[in-house]
């Protein structure tokens, strides 16, 4: 992470005359293989955006007349062991994916993540102890099995508080969208995922802060507030942007192994993890290869673009 | 250096009691009475208040939680109320010792195999192999396992018949040549977990290795080692390959992380009797206890781990030491 964070101020460097993101852009451009990728990310979530316009039939359309069949014309992408349509089922897994990486996003490492990562690297002394602290402790465990234990015993409770909502509000329908298990999944991996962009930001800024720019805004008399959003979070966007690009895949992981696992999206809610799960085994692969390569194939593709496109932005930002 | 050690010791405790109170209040606070379950049938209240007493959980939750964790540090996790009659530490200790021998392994060819071909690529920079060999890389560190081992189990187990379907029977087959000198082979059941295992990891660490020998390439000591007239492969070992380690004493810590939480779906898919495949089925069937103990261990080894590997990192590098507050 040290090179990104030398190469991240190589650009804010940038020749005049042009925005530092039209150049970043422009660099990107050049990539055919990140270009590709893009491609590829923008099309699954289009597809998990407009999933009720597009999917040919609903995720939860049972047809035990036609189960497991391989690809047709009525099932472009054949059908599973209940008869329900792959490919609107897969559209509706990009939908799940799409609203946990959003979410998780939005919640664990853009706003929790910047915000205790700016707060530490500004303010010094005992705040950057305890964030910095509790952030080694979170990073200290096993993501993956801490995760497995919250979901396990959280998701019952979350359904519980969810249903009480929708028993004393005017609200309904909450527990059959999949909302609690949505909550649970994205209350839980937003807990391990402000760690990462919260020391990147925090590094950054310790070396910012010593800046003449800074100093020049504090003899102003600008408050902490206004030093951290007008001066400081524009000078670690592109960090940021790294960030996002290289844990976007690893939260969309993330909720596919869980939901594999059984701790994740609850059924009947659509998720790769569980049509992954239905695939699996040797003999099932044998008799029925679709169910387990429609979802693995898309899967597969979506997290080796995010993976492609991050080292692409990291070498766009580098400068290269 | 030792001030610098005992600082991170005491840091371990802590965590450790973090670690296994976190699990402790969420699993009391998970859904579902163990004693009625554990009761099975008879719901007497009576029946009910005698196993809830035997069990302690009529004490306070405090009061519990100190009982457990007394325990847990003598190793003694309570009974399985999935599988009755057993302690937990019975069943999880000769699980871990599976699931350990595997995870060795795996660090091992990580580490071995990632290491040389890091190198390699490096020393490919420039040619068109170069790119090619870091998109196979980055392919492999992105494809999920559960995607890739059925199909591979169903190619070399069904369809080839070269190995078993899954399983375990240890780590190697003892092969006698005439009855009389004793070679040991590995066991035809670890070849797909240990591939499993490895993919994701030896593909990072190559590519960790090739980012880190091209820039250590670059320095002015290599070109003076070069203008003096060292031959080449004195150059690649006495100086880029030791500088190039650095960084990946630092990903070991990330590498271990990999592959205990592989564990979990390699052995399920597989079929091996280790610690991953034995949360799985616990987490399945909601045995609170067990699933508290495998977090508890797994989350002490994983800390334990990784402050070795921050010691013996301390060790290599200096600076590490001088710059504690970056």
């Amino acid at each position: 992470m040290t090179t990104t964070e030398a190469e991240a101020t190589r650009v804010t460097e940038a020749p005049r005359g042009e925005s530092q993101w039209g150049l970043l852009w422009r660099r990107l451009r050049r990539k055919r293989l990140a270009m590709i990728s893009l491609v590829i990310v923008a099309i699954i979530y289009a597809a998990g955006l407009l999933a009720p316009f597009v999917a040919p039939y609903s995720f939860t359309q049972q047809n035990l007349d036609r189960q497991l069949e391989g690809p047709s014309r009525d099932h472009l992408l054949g059908t599973d062991r209940l008869g329900r349509d792959m490919l609107s089922r897969a559209i509706y897994s990009a939908r799940t994916t799409l609203i946990v990486t959003t979410a998780v996003l939005l919640t664990g490492s853009l706003v929790i993540g910047n915000a205790l990562g700016l707060l530490a690297g500004y303010k010094g002394g005992w705040i950057d102890n305890l964030i910095m602290r509790v952030g080694e402790i979170f990073a200290g465990l096993p993501a993956l099995v801490m995760l497995i234990l919250i979901n396990t015993t959280l998701s019952p409770r979350a359904i519980h508080a969810v249903r009480w909502i929708e028993d004393h509000t005017p609200l309904t329908g909450l527990v059959s969208s999949g909302l609690p298990s949505y909550l649970v999944v994205f209350g839980a991996l937003s807990l391990f995922f402000w760690i990462g962009t919260a020391r990147l930001i925090r590094s950054q800024v310790l070396q910012l802060r010593e800046r003449d720019f800074i100093a020049a805004a504090e003899s102003l008399g600008a408050r902490s507030g206004r030093v951290i959003f007008r001066h400081l979070l524009p000078n670690v966007s592109f960090l940021i942007v790294l960030e996002v690009s290289s844990t976007l895949g690893a939260i969309a992981g993330s909720e596919i192994f869980l939901t594999w696992f059984g701790v994740g999206v609850q059924p009947p809610t659509p998720s790769f993890g569980a049509m992954l799960f239905d695939g699996s085994g040797a003999r099932t692969f044998q008799a029925h290869p679709h169910l387990l390569l429609v979802p693995g194939v898309i899967v597969t593709m979506l997290l080796y673009a995010f993976v492609l496109l991050g080292d692409a932005l990291n070498d766009a930002i580098a400068g290269r | 250096m030792t001030g610098y050690i005992i600082r991170r010791l005491f840091w371990l405790p802590i965590i450790l009691l973090a670690v296994s109170f976190l699990s402790f209040a969420i699993a009391r606070f998970g859904p579902g009475d163990p004693v009625a379950v554990a009761a099975g049938q008879f719901r007497d209240p009576e029946v009910l208040a005698r196993v809830r007493a035997e069990r302690g959980l009529d004490a306070s939750l405090p009061e519990q939680y100190w009982r457990w964790l007394t325990g847990a540090v003598r190793g003694d996790f309570g009974e399985s109320f999935l599988q009755r009659g057993f302690t937990v530490s019975e069943l999880i200790f000769p699980k871990m010792w599976v699931s350990a021998q595997l995870g060795f392994v795996a660090l091992v060819i990580v580490f071995g195999l990632g290491i040389p071909l890091g190198l390699i690529a490096a020393k490919l920079n420039g040619t068109w192999l170069d790119p090619l060999i870091v998109s196979v890389l980055l392919f492999f560190r992105a494809i999920p396992v559960l995607v890739l081992i059925p199909p591979l189990l169903w190619l070399f187990a069904l369809k080839l018949r070269w190995l078993p379907v899954g399983g375990w029977d240890g780590l190697f087959d003892v092969y006698w040549i005439g009855g009389v000198i004793a070679i040991p082979i590995p066991d035809p059941h670890v070849y797909l977990p240990l591939l499993a295992f490895t993919i994701g990891g030896f593909a990072g660490v190559a590519r960790l290795v090739r980012f880190t020998a091209l820039e250590v390439t670059r320095e002015d000591y290599i070109r003076t080692a070069r203008a003096k007239g060292l031959p080449e492969g004195t150059v690649m070992m006495r100086h880029i390959l030791p500088n190039s380690l650095l960084p990946v004493v630092t990903v070991i810590g990330f590498a271990l992380a990999g592959i205990i939480e592989g564990a979990f779906f390699v052995e399920t898919l597989l079929g091996i009797p280790g610690i991953g495949r034995f949360l799985f089925e616990a987490v399945r069937s909601r045995d609170y206890d067990t699933i508290m103990a495998a977090t508890v261990i797994f989350a002490g080894v994983f800390v334990i781990m990784n402050l070795l590997v921050e010691i013996t990192y301390s060790f290599i590098d200096p600076r590490v030491r001088l710059g504690a507050s970056r």
